[in-house]
């Protein structure tokens, strides 16, 4: 039934199959990203009591949920590495942790700002931004392990272990703001179209949301597709793709 | 539109410094990924072409000891 994805464990047919996704994920993602954006600074209307430093929701929360399903999708790869051993997820380990870093370091940095004028401090040792920050720390740990051997499987294999261990902060992450008092605000999007929030805020949100889940998918692609040719350079499809043709006797 | 003027705009309600510098260090924070990624393309293109031209050298020594040998050959027999 999965036999049809066997060819993808290849580097040069995942290499044109996210070649065919890349400008349609990047696309829309810019596209998204802006109307989302500008919806939510300029059109949604002022909180009642936040007044409008709340507009940093726009890009905090978004960043927050790819910083945490970035990681899944890392967890789940690290899976992959573990027990098939496919190199092509192996690489995809190198691709997906530096994205999710900057996604994780966007929500804390983004919430530090949005925290100094609504409580009053940039940071605070509470449930949900500490195991945020950890979440930070899990993705560097990730990515020092995955360069840290001359043996670049090693490093791969090393790094899906941490990964996959780390994946149990991830629910942590996420119920934090219901196990622990936090001084985090509880979830604004609970269930799919459930959420507290007027329409008027809610649907810049929604785009803006979508937006950051394509955007790290392109962010991935991109790093994905430059770890393959890498990898592949040796290869002459490598070098046709990057444009150099593979001189062939005199 | 929420806002009268630009000027309201910018200034936030008071919190025109905290919304601005979130939004400008995220957008940053992007860009420099993107940059990195592009920079690493390049990189590695650059590398295919040195690859090439490594490739290329050796074809032609083999070539040129090739007729060399083939030279000797004939002189001797």
């Amino acid at each position: 039934m999965w036999k049809w994805l066997h060819p993808y464990a290849k580097g040069e047919a995942a290499f044109r199959l996210l070649g065919l996704w890349q400008p349609w994920l990047a696309g829309l993602a810019v596209i998204l990203v802006t109307v989302g954006v500008v919806w939510g600074l300029a059109y949604a209307p002022a909180d009642y009591q936040q007044g409008d430093s709340y507009r940093i929701i726009f890009i905090h929360v978004p960043s927050a949920m790819f910083a945490m399903g970035a990681y899944t999708g890392l967890a789940i790869t690290a899976f992959i590495v573990l027990v098939w051993q496919i190199r092509t997820a192996e690489w995809a380990i190198a691709a997906i942790a530096p994205v999710g870093a900057v996604l994780t370091f966007i929500s804390l940095f983004t919430g530090a700002v949005w925290g100094k004028p609504m409580w009053g401090t940039w940071w605070e040792w509470d449930a949900r931004l500490t195991s945020q920050l950890i979440l930070f720390f899990l993705y560097v740990g990730v990515l020092a392990l995955y360069y840290a051997f001359n043996d670049a499987r090693t490093g791969a294999k090393a790094a899906s272990i941490l990964a996959l261990v780390g994946v149990v902060n991830v629910p942590i992450i996420h119920f934090s703001v219901y196990w622990w008092n936090s001084l985090h605000q509880g979830a604004t999007v609970t269930r799919f179209g459930e959420t507290l929030m007027p329409a008027s805020m809610k649907y810049p949100l929604y785009i803006s949301i979508l937006g950051f889940m394509l955007l790290t998918a392109a962010l991935i692609v991109y790093r994905l597709r430059n770890e393959i040719l890498k990898q592949e350079l040796h290869r002459p499809w490598a070098l046709a793709q990057l444009g150099v043709e593979k001189h062939h006797g005199v | 539109m929420a806002f009268d003027s630009w000027h309201e705009f910018i200034w936030m309600g008071g919190y025109g410094w905290y919304v601005w510098l979130a939004y400008s260090v995220t957008f940053l924070a992007i860009a420099l990924l993107v940059i990195h990624g592009l920079l690493t393309r390049k990189k590695l293109r650059q590398q295919a072409v040195k690859m090439q031209h490594q490739q290329q050298r050796l074809a032609r020594r083999k070539q040129q000891e090739r007729e060399r040998s083939k030279l000797t050959d004939d002189t001797t027999s």
